[in-house]
């Protein structure tokens, strides 16, 4: 028998209401390190709402979240990049006015310790860090294809773009866990192609473990290991692609939603 | 889509330096050629200057609307006259101290701060205005302060024996305070710490995720805008060598908030064109009309918002882009 390496993430009967809205109703699931794990479910499952969980800005009620051997449960939001979790934001959480690079450079900023008075003085300290982080912003720009809108305001920038900047800032910052929350929405097909191969490429150099949130089914059926599926913040299925594929709910799940699309589809035209 | 615009990204060239270099020439040689009422004049105009840079970094980087500016003024102000007035200071002396209690004033306004966002933010620190001048008229308080009639300072002179007149040597003084504060906002503003400022100003959650700790870093801001924004208050009593508390009342607040805008938000040296804003434009009005100085001035403003909506900083930033136009960055 060989031994389950210790998960990464232990997502653990997490409870998350708003008023009377119950977004999780007990979620539980574990994450390998080095893996890339598929959420997928229909809108307004619970994804979202359990990324912002476990990045701190919600506090779920009930359960508990281990990362890397500690409990993530009442550790402060900005503390989180610290712990090593990175992530970006399915709307796109950019600083619109700052440029691609300071954006980036933001990414870095829990990696760095100079305060106030250390930047106020450009002590060497603060040099020492510019460099680093330049460093590390020079091979992410190229690795993006981001290095001919460096200078440009954020906020100007096509969507697609815009989401390999979010990438970017995630990156720099070195995270063992990223979410990605619907890193392949508004992209057309090669470009989903595209976003496989960047994520297939990156995730061993970067040592990633990887949630994935994407309705692309064809996206996370390819790049995932694991795939689990919520509905009306329930856990339906866990397991692989190819099992979480044939489970009975999740066909359901997804015929339903696809219907109700087609007849909304069918009454809008 | 505006693509073509660039962020400058606080490298300093050679132009950049000799440029410096140019203007501080000329701000100094000013010193040798003006009389003592316009060197009194520009020495107001660095106080200024150094007030609204306090604010450019609150308010323009760090997107906290303060609208009771003038209430850290009038703390440096006085931290400086009750020194030297009371207690026989000399005047350079108080500078720290001044610095120091305009930062603790700043640093303990900073947590109800914290709570409030926005227009309810400006409307706190705009009551912490209105406030000031009554504070200071406190009976209680006016051995220290000098009640109503406020306190009179002697006139700074020039140190070792060297050759300059008071107003010489106090507008280069003010000049090299000035030159200081703007140097570590700038040090201050071009990396870690100011790249997280803006990006809290842009996102907070995003910036949170980064690692940014909002509480903290609002915090400290208030404190250094505060000490900033005293250390200008600091200037001008000592160039004025009178302070009152109605010199101080929430127009001043007003006054420093529309010097922070023309200059441009989020541009440190449009701060010095919002100092020179607040002494001239209100003159220039009074020039031009002495019936409805208000109005003058007031067109005057309303003229300078439509020709540079992002301030003077923001308008010289995109005619230097325009000068050097890039080819528009190609993205797919
Ligand atoms: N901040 C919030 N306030 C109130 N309700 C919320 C909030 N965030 C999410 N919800 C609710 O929680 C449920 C799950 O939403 P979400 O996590 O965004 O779904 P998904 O990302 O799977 O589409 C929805 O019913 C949504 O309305
Ligand atoms: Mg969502």
């Amino acid at each position: 028998m060989i031994a389950l390496p210790a998960p990464l993430l232990s997502v653990r009967d997490v409870v998350m209401r708003f008023g009377g809205v119950v977004a999780l109703g007990g979620v539980s699931f574990d994450v390998a390190p080095n893996q890339i794990c598929g959420l997928i479910g229909p809108n307004g499952s619970g994804k979202t709402t359990l990324f912002n969980c476990i990045s701190g800005i919600y506090r779920y009620a009930e359960g508990d979240i281990v990362f890397d051997g500690t409990s993530l449960t009442g550790v402060k939001r900005h503390r989180m990049a610290g712990r090593g979790i990175g992530r970006t934001f399915q709307n796109v959480a950019l600083f619109r006015s700052l440029s691609v690079r300071q954006n980036i450079l933001v990414g870095a900023h829990h990696l760095g310790r100079s305060g106030f008075i250390a930047n106020a003085l450009r002590l060497p300290i603060v040099r020492a860090e510019e460099a680093a982080a330049a460093a590390r912003l020079d091979a992410l720009l190229d690795l993006l294809d981001l290095a001919r809108v460096a200078d440009s305001p954020a906020g100007s920038l096509p969507f697609p773009t815009q989401k390999r900047v979010e990438l970017a800032r995630a990156l720099i910052g070195a995270p063992k866990l990223l979410l990605l929350d619907e890193p392949a929405g508004g992209l057309n097909h090669a470009e989903v192609d595209e976003l496989a191969a960047l994520l297939d490429r990156i995730r061993g150099p970067f040592n990633l473990t990887i949630l994935l949130v994407e309705h692309h089914m064809s996206l996370v059926m390819r790049v995932s290991e694991q795939v689990v599926a919520l509905e009306f913040g329930r856990k339906i299925a866990d397991g692989t692609p190819a099992e979480v594929r044939r489970e009975p709910e999740v066909i359901r799940a997804y015929l339903g939603e696809t219907a109700e699309e087609d007849l909304r589809h069918a009454a809008s035209a | 889509m505006d693509a073509d615009r660039t962020v400058s990204s606080g490298r300093f060239g050679l132009t950049q330096a000799l440029g410096m270099g140019a203007f501080l020439a000329v701000m100094v040689g000013f010193a040798f050629i003006a009389d003592s009422y316009h060197l009194f004049q520009l020495t107001m105009v660095v106080a200024y200057a150094v007030a609204v840079l306090g604010l450019t970094l609150l308010t323009g980087y760090t997107g906290q609307i303060s609208l009771g500016q003038g209430a850290f003024f009038a703390i440096g102000s006085y931290s400086t006259a009750i020194l030297m007035a009371n207690y026989d200071w000399p005047y350079w002396a108080t500078l720290p101290v001044a610095a120091a209690v305009s930062a603790l004033v700043g640093f303990l306004i900073g947590f109800p701060a914290l709570r409030l966002g926005g227009l309810y933010l400006a409307l706190t620190t705009f009551a912490l205005a209105v406030s000031v001048p009554q504070i200071l008229k406190v009976n209680a308080l006016s051995d220290f302060t000098g009640g109503v009639q406020g306190l009179t300072m002697d006139k700074a002179e020039a140190p070792f024996g060297l050759p300059l007149t008071g107003d010489q040597w106090i507008y280069l003084f003010s000049l090299g305070v000035g030159c200081l504060m703007f140097l570590l906002a700038w040090n201050l503003t071009r990396g870690r710490t100011g790249r997280a400022m803006m990006a809290v100003r842009e996102q907070a959650v995003a910036a949170e995720a980064m690692g940014v700790g909002l509480a903290a870093l609002k915090i400290r801001t208030f404190a250094v805008s505060a000490m900033i924004t005293g250390i200008g208050g600091a200037l001008s009593a000592i160039a004025v060598q009178f302070v009152a508390p109605d010199s101080f009342n929430f127009f001043l607040s007003i006054t420093l908030f529309v010097g922070l805008v023309v200059g441009g938000v989020d541009s440190i040296p449009g701060a010095l064109f919002g100092g020179a804003f607040i002494e001239f434009i209100p003159n220039i009005a009074n020039d031009i009309s002495k019936a409805a100085p208000g109005a003058i001035y007031g067109a005057i403003l309303i003229g300078f918002m439509f020709a540079l909506p992002r301030g003077v900083g923001g308008g010289v930033m995109a005619m230097l882009r325009r000068a050097r136009r890039r080819p528009l960055p190609e993205v797919r």
